[in-house]
């Protein structure tokens, strides 16, 4: 079982976004559930930092050795940030997931869309699998 | 629902991610398979292959009897050794591309994909009607462990008294393999010096295990289909279903070296073939490498990079280790070497082509 942070919100394309309870911006990644099953990571795409993403719309693409999946909006405003560093070195994204293997920043417009908790994120994958 | 084979509680306990591969449920990684690509390149990598097929033709016409069903000259073959050859259907398609092991003068064993051995095993029993030959269908009864890499000989040797250093490649020869009677080969589809381990389904698990035990001081490392297939594609060779179906022939697929017309009696496919031989074919099987960093793909398109105009398309892509940027197997027209570009959903990715294989071991 991989692990799903209590604080952590989560969407059912398998990105975690933190930060949500205290302020306009949050933190966007995919989860360790997700990283386990794409495997090692080998490309990283991001939005660009300045643009404007909606909920739920692709806003760029994760790679690994066997496939290649999009990354979804999870709520909608302006990218502040993205995470150079994963682009580089996108392995950061299979061996700290929640940690350095962050992708963006986003300042949230409008109210955030309703995403899951910890525990309904866990009871998605585990019926998922 | 898949069916296991006899390593699936070895795989489990192992924490593989399992997948259905051809109806079977095999172990696509143990952990990180850019590590078990590394460990076949650089120290050994441990296979679960036990859902290839194995079927044996014997009697006194068994040669023969393959000399008619395959493109390959298999009668011709010194018992001991080992030959990569093809099925084809009577126009020339290829149903399967298999290795043949001759194991004794009227002994005959093939080694078909899991995704092809019942039709392989229909095919071989209807072609050698008048033939005093028997075709045993003996998948089940088999499970095939692989060790494959740099120190796949020094790992072996420390559990089997067989003489591996004067086995050659495509050779095989009956031996104990820590206690388990195994026919020894030295084959593989990784690129490397290795051998693939026939064993009784029984003996799956103990030998799974000496060979784990034994290899451990040489960086072995369990390897799963994943890696395989990086490794495979690296080494240049072809995968049924991507660089090989029914709808092509093996002049097509740029291995017409296979087929031998000077062979005795006629052959399955040998009508359709003939004429084949001397005409150069539209499309040829050719290595890319990307420039960029995403990975083009099975079934992407390759264009020229001027216009878009299709010229070809992706058989398999993956992120090459060795390499350290994507490559890929594609069909391309002959008539064009250079300006090309990979269609990677929606945009054109400059790619470069380069001579096959990707990646050759050093000796």
């Amino acid at each position: 079982m991989s692990s799903i942070p209590e604080e952590l919100s989560y969407t059912k394309e398998h990105e975690w976004v933190a930060g949500l309870d205290d302020g306009l911006t949050v933190t966007v990644g995919i989860t360790a559930y997700a990283a386990e099953s794409l495997g090692d990571v080998v490309f990283v795409q991001l939005p660009e930092a300045g643009g404007t993403i909606e909920a739920g719309d692709p806003v760029g693409e994760v790679e690994s050795t066997k496939s290649v999946s999009d990354i979804y909006a999870p709520v909608s405003g302006e990218v502040v940030e993205v995470n150079q560093t994963v682009v580089d070195d996108p392995s950061l994204v299979n061996s700290d997931p929640y940690g350095e293997g962050w992708l963006f920043r986003v300042r949230i417009e409008g109210a955030p869309e309703e995403l899951l908790t910890a525990e309904e994120y866990a009871t998605f994958t585990t019926a998922d699998s | 629902m898949s069916r296991p084979t006899p390593l699936r509680e070895v795989h489990e306990s192992l924490g593989a991610t399992l997948t259905d591969f051809a109806g079977w449920l095999m172990p696509l990684r143990y952990g990180s398979e850019s590590a078990e690509h590394n460990a076949v390149r650089t120290a050994a990598g441990l296979f679960d292959l036990s859902h290839m097929g194995e079927i044996f033709v014997t009697g006194p016409q068994a040669g023969e009897a393959l000399d008619h069903a395959l493109v390959g000259h298999l009668s011709a073959l010194e018992p001991g050794r080992a030959r990569y050859t093809m099925i084809c259907a009577a126009d020339g398609g290829v149903l399967d591309d298999l290795i043949v092991y001759r194991l004794a003068d009227e002994e005959f064993m093939v080694v078909a994909n899991a995704s092809n051995y019942p039709r392989v095993a229909a095919e071989l029993t209807e072609r050698s009607t008048g033939f005093d030959a028997e075709i045993d269908d003996r998948s089940d009864q088999y499970a095939l462990i692989a060790v494959q890499g740099p120190r796949a000989q020094e790992i072996l040797a420390t559990l089997t008294d067989a003489d591996l250093v004067s086995l050659k490649y495509y050779a095989g020869l009956p031996g104990t393999v820590a206690g388990a009677e195994a026919l020894i080969a030295r084959t593989g589809y990784t690129g490397e010096d290795g051998f693939e381990l026939f064993v009784a389904a029984a003996d799956a698990v103990p030998l799974w295990q000496e060979l784990t035990k034994a290899g451990d001081a040489y960086g072995l490392r369990p390897a799963g289909l994943s890696a395989r297939d990086t490794l495979r594609l690296e080494a240049g060779m072809p995968l049924y279903g991507n660089e090989l179906n029914a709808g092509l022939t093996p002049f097509d697929a740029g291995l017409g070296r296979v087929v031998r017309f000077d062979k005795p009696g006629d052959f399955v496919g040998r009508a359709a073939l003939v004429p084949l031989k001397d005409i150069p074919p539209r499309r040829r099987l050719t290595g890319l490498v990307a420039r960029g960093r995403r990975v083009p793909r099975h079934g992407y398109p390759v264009v020229l990079l001027t216009d878009g105009t299709v010229v070809g398309e992706v058989t398999s892509g993956a992120p090459s280790q060795s390499l350290g940027k994507p490559i890929a197997m594609a069909y391309v027209d002959t008539n064009v070497s250079e300006g090309l570009a990979v269609d990677i959903r929606g945009s054109h990715e400059p790619v470069d082509v380069v001579d096959l294989p990707f990646y050759r071991r050093s000796k």
